[in-house]
């Protein structure tokens, strides 16, 4: 068995539909037990690359491995070990909700306790409505409850906060986070940065069915142009002996009197530098603050800020 | 504390099949719709054919002698076709073909299901059915076994049909389509109007329908007394190979 195998290992993907290329020449690794957030404009190739993933299509170039095992040519051995949750639908339009769910986990060996899942997503209460006349919200914490059920190593979830209230958002955002802190492979595709900052080990930037950027959130939010750290006080202070302390790159400047901008790699030693300047100056900093980059501008930088068609 | 640690696998075949198969019969008992073209509709004609004289009936017996043969065709089509087309259209629209094809249970055990739940309902149509003629005073004639035959070959070429236009057309086109047959072939498949009254020219087109097939086979075992009737079984035979054979090709699960 080739369980030491990445959760996904994706090589050269490449997937058309008639002239259209979703998904070119895509490479990504989901480590074993981590959480991957795969963001990306709309037509990016997320979903298309997910659902290669899920075994609904077939690779016109590249490999895709999932669990060490071809999603299509081994999907019987495959599908009882994934959970999957689609964008929408999926469910009986007739079902009820409970009955949905309790089905199934009744197609698993061994599931979850059904009721305490669903009272956990806060579905007890619309248990008995049918599957059409649920909110959208309730449609998707169903469709997160099956995909997760049957006690999966891997879970792919595309947009599942998509949506949601915040309070359902955070019940949400609490699951997954108890399933990864269980050991459970995650996989998921969102449009939210705070939600991929929040919960993601690994991010994945996709554009143009290619991975553009990888790494931790701390990782992509570092790179490219620098981070700003702000204070006032005492106008006039010498920036000279300052300058000569901070790490090479750093510039620092009085844009008004009183007002200074340090920029540079904004980490806990320059923070503690710059502070321990202060104190030999016999300045108090105030209003000293940190402006890191958030995910939200490294993907805009990285994809762009048009808008997609 | 719950705890979410990985323990996949599937659950025993037996078990997938018999909750898949209670479960596609539960939705579709439950449908109005479907209710209404399963059993009403067929109740319905039964009595009103059999007891106004609004048609000319043909062969032995009282009007509901040859009426309940082809009605329990109608049964069978309404199921098997119009109502599997249906709701299958539907599912393969809102995704649930798709959801499914990625949990364990196999795609060969969710069709086995859905013939499974249409059995199921044909039983209790069949019962249903029986129980009204009997009331107008049927006497049905002839081999159980030859009736049973032809209710499963008849089965067979209509789900055939049935899922090969719902893998096919757009849920909303499958939906029109369905009930446009559904109401052609009652009146011009010899269900309640004997294909006598039709013009020479078109009875030889009419007579290889499916549920001309069906009707007929019917009627000549429980009308007429008829041992095993070859050719309609033969015609239900070949619409079903042809129509799971086509289904099996060309239907898309998306």
């Amino acid at each position: 068995m080739p369980d030491h195998a990445p959760a996904v290992e994706i090589r050269g993907l490449t997937k058309r539909y008639g002239a259209k290329t979703a998904v070119d020449g895509l490479d990504l690794t989901v480590a074993r037990g981590s959480l991957t957030a795969v963001l990306g404009p709309n037509g990016a190739g997320k979903t298309t690359t997910i659902e290669t993933c899920e075994g609904y299509r077939r690779p016109d170039a590249g490999t895709v491995r999932v669990l060490g095992l071809d999603p299509v040519a081994q999907a019987s051995q495959l599908r009882p070990r994934i959970g999957v949750m689609l964008q929408s639908g999926g469910v009986y339009p007739g079902a009820r909700a409970m009955e949905m769910l309790r089905h199934t986990a009744t197609l698993h060996a061994d599931p979850l306790d059904v009721d305490e899942l669903a009272e956990r997503l806060g579905l007890g209460s619309c248990g008995r409505t049918v599957y059409r006349r649920l909110s959208g919200g309730q449609q998707q914490r169903l469709a997160l409850a099956m995909a997760v059920v049957g006690r999966p190593e891997l879970v792919f979830l595309d947009e599942p906060t998509a949506g949601l209230d915040p309070q359902a958002r955070r019940a949400t955002w609490d699951l997954v986070r108890d399933l990864r802190r269980d050991g459970v492979s995650i996989v998921l595709t969102t449009h939210h940065m705070d939600e991929a900052e929040q919960l993601a080990d690994d991010v994945a930037i996709v554009d143009g069915g290619k991975v553009i950027a990888q790494g931790s959130p701390e990782q992509l939010c570092r790179g490219g142009a620098a981070n700003t750290l702000r204070f006032q006080g005492r106008s006039g202070l010498d920036l000279g002996a300052l300058l000569k302390a901070l790490p090479d790159g750093s510039s620092a400047a009085e844009l008004t009197p009183g007002s200074y901008l340090i920029e540079g790699p904004v980490d806990p030693q320059l923070l503690a530098t710059v502070t321990s300047w202060c104190a030999q100056a016999g300045v108090l900093p105030e209003n000293l603050s940190v402006e890191r980059r958030t995910l939200e501008d490294v993907f805009l930088e990285l994809t762009g800020r048009d808008l997609r068609a | 504390m719950t705890t979410y640690t990985p323990a996949p696998g599937a659950a025993p075949l037996g078990r997938m099949l018999r909750a898949q198969t209670a479960l596609e019969t539960k939705l579709l008992l439950r449908n109005g719709e479907q209710l209404l073209l399963t059993v009403v509709i067929p109740s319905v004609l039964l009595v009103l054919f059999s007891a106004v004289d609004i048609v000319t009936t043909t062969g032995p017996g009282k009007r509901v002698d040859f009426l309940a043969p082809g009605l329990l065709a109608l049964a069978v089509m309404s199921t098997a076709f119009t109502g599997q087309a249906i709701a299958t259209g539907f599912e393969r629209r809102y995704g649930v073909l798709k959801r499914l094809g990625a949990s364990p249970l196999p795609r060969w055990a969710l069709m086995t299901a859905k013939t499974g739940s249409v059995l199921v309902t044909e039983v209790l149509q069949v019962v249903l059915l029986t129980a009204i003629a009997f009331a107008l005073g049927w006497s049905p004639q002839g081999n159980p076994l030859a009736v049973l035959l032809l209710l499963v070959a008849g089965t067979a070429a209509f789900s055939g049909l049935g899922l090969l236009m719902a893998g096919t057309l757009k849920a909303e086109a499958t939906l029109a389509a369905a009930n446009l047959v559904f109401i052609l072939l009652l009146l011009a498949g010899g269900v309640i109007v004997p294909l006598s009254k039709f013009p020479s020219a078109v009875r030889p087109v009419l007579e290889a329908l499916p549920i001309s097939a069906l009707s007929d086979g019917l009627r000549a075992v429980l009308q007429q007394g008829a041992a095993m009737p070859w050719g309609d079984l033969g015609i239900l035979a070949v619409w079903a190979v042809v129509g799971l054979a086509a289904a099996a090709r060309f239907f898309r699960w998306e």
